[in-house]
């Protein structure tokens, strides 16, 4: 017992300690025995890990949609999953783990509520998951298909571009696969390193055919979530995966929708207008207050929200009051979606300002 | 890295509480300090269980459990992965490409059914639908091929050789079960009524086109007579197929959902994809493949090195059999079987039909630089579907050379009467009122279809833009308003007048 006493406490001192990498690995492992020492035995050296900061920003509790709950955003992917399963009796999901309810928790409970054959694992192919959801649609039932990591997507890429993408567009509007959604963890964590972290959002941004939305928040993620799987278009729908614990708010537990290509000026100002989706946009929240007060510069803020077909209306206006752009994304800049903002709004001014003309009917 | 295990699943489990993980290390301790030598004992299984912390599930400790008590004369394999014997003899399997998957077939090359119990028995009406779909076939190939050397359509592929295993396949299907297809397989249309006016606008890409002229021809789509648009990358079509039987398995359609594919396509990737799901997932459908011999120039020699496609069905868990493709009787055979049992018993039948590429792989090859002539004539003049099933008509006398000459002569000849569900001024009419009338050969002709479809207009430019969404987003419209200017401006430069307005 005295033994098992001292040994409790040597690993809570550890804890203590802050030794967190050895600390996981011997949890994570199982050992019993602790051959790492303490992280202050090895000097100043052995760091507490770094990792790049941002502050989640939660909005207001919504009022209009009736009784929320405090989910954050895996919970609710989680909700709008179950509310689409509820109400559509055709929708499945599948993809790789979602059985036992994925590795993000996405897919908790889904399928003891509503059975292994609409809540099912598919073998470690994502050609072949989105190939599969692709034929789901075209006989009009709801594919929702999860591919673990975005990073992984690009076995995938022939049967989005090429086929889902251009279905109903090839066929003269006899076949489409509109009800396929294709669900993804996107963007950095602060640890995934090149293959846990990408924002492939821009070489789907090329695909005219297709939908591509980012969430910024738990009560976002729902929304437009819900709108994607509704949506008659094959749509790609990008969850911040650092955002999936991170970012906690009230959510309306019934179904409601937010509306795609409509991106929101979250914060409106007079000097320069930025622009960002996903977890960016609690960046450059942050850095609107700090240029208000650093500064004095007034900052318009907006969320894009929709990638593809992206909302260039909201943008010009703003950018016409304002100015100036600035277009913050954490995918890599050269051909980055950044650079379809800016050329769409620099090409031509009156082409900018043209887009707030009513739109004439007709060719 | 690529191959450890960890390396893609860490995520979701490195942020667990570390109480727990705190909780489980102290049972480990503990059970290892009163059982340091045999794993966690029966002692440290309760107590791990009591603490009930989250992540202890995935130690699996009862296989620990099981393991303790081993003995070594009763030693039987205990991996997940597999459900096999041990073998003590170092043995790599030969993959037996020699004698091969045998050959399924009816009939022999002249037309006389071999086994009298293997004849399916059909009516003399639903033989002579046979024949007369696969020479129709024949007949619309050999004016379109020209049609393209004369410059009047852009491109084709033709059938020949293959009109057996589109037909024989089709006819065994229900109407309603869904096809998708690769792009040699315009008999399944032809056998479901697909009216040559259409074959002939897709490939004209005018006015009537269904697909609105937007595609290649031979890239056809059917709604109504269940045939997905052809789409040209190769295989896309199979983990599709496997999706759409899935949904109709979950919908109790009793239907199944064929999807065919060329050899050279079962190299992709998303074959393997197919096949595997549609095993694991336990799909009603029917994986049928053309092996002709050729993918372009490229030889079955340098597509596989295995026992060609069949054999790769046991691979997946996947029943398979290989058939003479050129005999129509046992294609028609085996997908009728393997139709039957894939509703049943919902898994999914691959069929392997054995034939030949006679044509050239499309109007853009010329086959003779990479094969000779006489290999093509072999095919040509010894071993063809449709003179095997009309020696087989003949003999049975459901047809001579009378009725022949009649046949090839209508098939040809100018109609006599209007085609009144294609409008004279050359209007797309909805597929509705097109698709469902039924096309009597008799009245209907191969040349009449080809002269209508040359004098109707393409479709309005304006469409380019419509059916990227289903509803056009503001960016393609914009798009669709600054092509009608430039139009307005400089349309003495397009040949405006061949367009509809």
């Amino acid at each position: 017992m005295a033994a098992v006493a001292a040994f409790a406490g040597w690993l809570l001192r550890l804890r203590a300690a802050g030794a967190d990498g050895p600390w996981r690995r011997l949890c994570g492992a199982g050992l019993s025995r602790g051959f790492l020492q303490s992280a202050s035995a090895y000097g100043a050296a052995a760091q507490r890990r770094q990792v790049a900061h941002f502050t989640f920003q939660p909005d207001p509790e919504p009022v209009e949609y009736g009784q929320t709950q405090k989910m954050n955003l895996f919970q609710a992917v989680t909700s709008a999953l179950d509310n689409s399963l509820a109400k559509d009796p055709t929708a499945v999901i599948f993809g790789e783990d979602v059985a036992f309810g994925g590795v993000f928790r996405c897919t908790v409970g889904l399928r003891d509520k509503y059975g292994k054959d609409r809540v099912f694992n598919t073998p470690l192919c994502e050609q072949g998951i989105v190939g599969f959801g692709i034929g789901i649609a075209v006989t009009g039932a709801t594919a929702i298909a999860e591919i673990q990591f975005a990073d992984y997507i690009f076995p995938a890429f022939d049967q989005i571009v090429n086929e889902a993408a251009k279905y109903r567009y090839r066929s003269g509007d006899l076949f489409n696969c509109g009800s396929l959604t294709i669900r993804s963890p996107w963007g950095c964590v602060g640890h995934g390193a090149l293959y846990h972290s990408q924002s492939p959002e821009a070489f789907f941004a090329h695909c005219p055919g297709i939908k591509v939305v980012v969430p910024r928040s738990p009560f976002q993620a729902k929304g437009l979530l819900l709108s994607c799987i509704e949506d008659k278009n094959p749509c790609i729908f990008f969850e911040p995966k650092i955002l999936y614990r991170a970012a906690v708010e009230q959510v309306p537990v019934e179904p409601y929708n937010i509306p795609l290509s409509q991106a929101e000026v979250i914060q409106e100002g007079s000097d320069v207008t930025l622009v960002a989706w996903g977890t960016q946009v609690h960046v450059i929240r942050e850095v609107a207050a700090m240029a208000q007060e650093k500064l004095g510069v007034s900052c318009e803020v907006i969320d894009l929200r929709t990638i593809l077909p992206w909302d260039v209306d909201t943008v010009c206006k703003s950018v016409i009051k304002t100015g100036r752009l600035l277009v913050s994304h954490e995918a890599p800049l050269t051909g980055g979606f950044a650079s379809e903002i800016s050329s769409t709004v620099q090409a031509d001014p009156l082409e900018c300002r043209g887009s707030l003309r009513p739109s004439r009917e007709g060719a | 890295m690529k191959g450890q295990p960890l390396s893609r699943r860490g995520e979701g489990r490195i942020s667990e509480g570390w109480s727990a993980k705190m909780a489980m290390a102290v049972a480990v301790a503990v059970a290892r300090v009163w059982r340091p030598s045999r794993g966690l004992g029966r002692t440290g299984l309760p107590l791990l269980r009591l603490l009930g912390a989250r992540g202890l599930a995935r130690f699996h400790p009862h296989r620990w459990q099981q393991q303790q008590h081993f003995s070594s004369l009763d030693d039987k394999p205990q991996f997940p992965g597999a459900s096999a014997e041990f073998i003590d003899k170092l043995e790599f399997i030969q993959p037996n490409v020699i004698s091969g998957i045998p050959i399924y077939r009816v009939m022999d090359r002249q037309g006389q059914i071999i086994n009298p119990s293997e004849d399916p028995h059909l009516p003399q009406e639903k033989v002579l639908k046979f024949y007369k779909s696969m020479t129709l076939l024949n007949t619309m190939d050999r004016i379109l091929y020209e049609s393209q050397r004369q410059g009047r359509i852009s491109f084709y592929m033709t059938n020949y050789g293959e009109e057996g295993t589109h037909v024989g396949s089709a006819a065994a299907l229900d109407d309603t079960d869904l096809v998708f297809g690769q792009y040699r397989e315009a008999g399944v249309l032809m056998y479901r009524d697909y009216p040559l006016e259409l074959f002939m606008a897709q490939c004209y890409g005018n006015v009537s086109d269904l697909g609105k002229g937007r595609q290649m021809p031979v890239h056809y789509g059917c709604r109504e007579r269940h045939f997905v648009t052809i789409s040209s990358p190769l295989a896309t079509q199979i983990p599709q197929a496997v999706g759409a039987a899935y949904a109709a398995k979950r919908a109790n359609a009793n239907r199944v959902v064929i999807c065919y594919f060329g050899e050279g396509a079962a190299s992709e990737g998303d074959a393997h994809a197919g096949f595997n799901f549609a095993a694991t997932l336990e799909c009603p459908i029917i994986f049928f493949c053309r092996n002709n011999g050729y993918a372009i120039s490229t030889p079955t020699s340098e597509q596989y090195r295995g026992d060609g496609i069949a054999a790769r069905g046991p691979g997946y868990g996947i029943l398979s059999i290989r058939v003479d493709g050129n005999d129509v009787f046992a294609v028609y055979n085996a997908t009728k079987e393997a139709r039957r049992r894939a509703v049943a018993e919902n898994q999914p039948f691959l069929i392997e039909a054995m034939t030949y590429r006679i044509g050239h792989h499309s109007t853009s090859d010329d086959s003779s630089a990479y094969r000779s002539v006489d290999e093509v004539n072999y095919w040509d003049k010894q071993d063809h579907p449709i003179s095997r099933l009309r020696h087989h008509l003949q003999s049975r006398g459901w047809w001579d050379d009378e009725q022949e000459k009649a046949w090839r002569k209508q098939s040809r000849k100018k109609m006599s009467g209007p085609s009144s569900f294609i409008s004279e001024e050359g209007y797309w009419v909805p597929a509705s009122e097109v698709c469902l009338r039924p096309c009597t050969y008799s009245k209907c002709s191969v040349m009449e279809a080809f002269e209508q479809a040359e004098r109707k207009l393409k479709p309005n430019p304006s469409l380019i833009f419509s059916d990227v969404y289903q509803e056009m987003p503001a960016q393609l419209r914009k798009q669709q308003e600054s092509l009608a200017r430039h139009l307005q401006t400089y349309g003495e430069h397009y040949p405006l007048d061949h367009f509809e307005k």
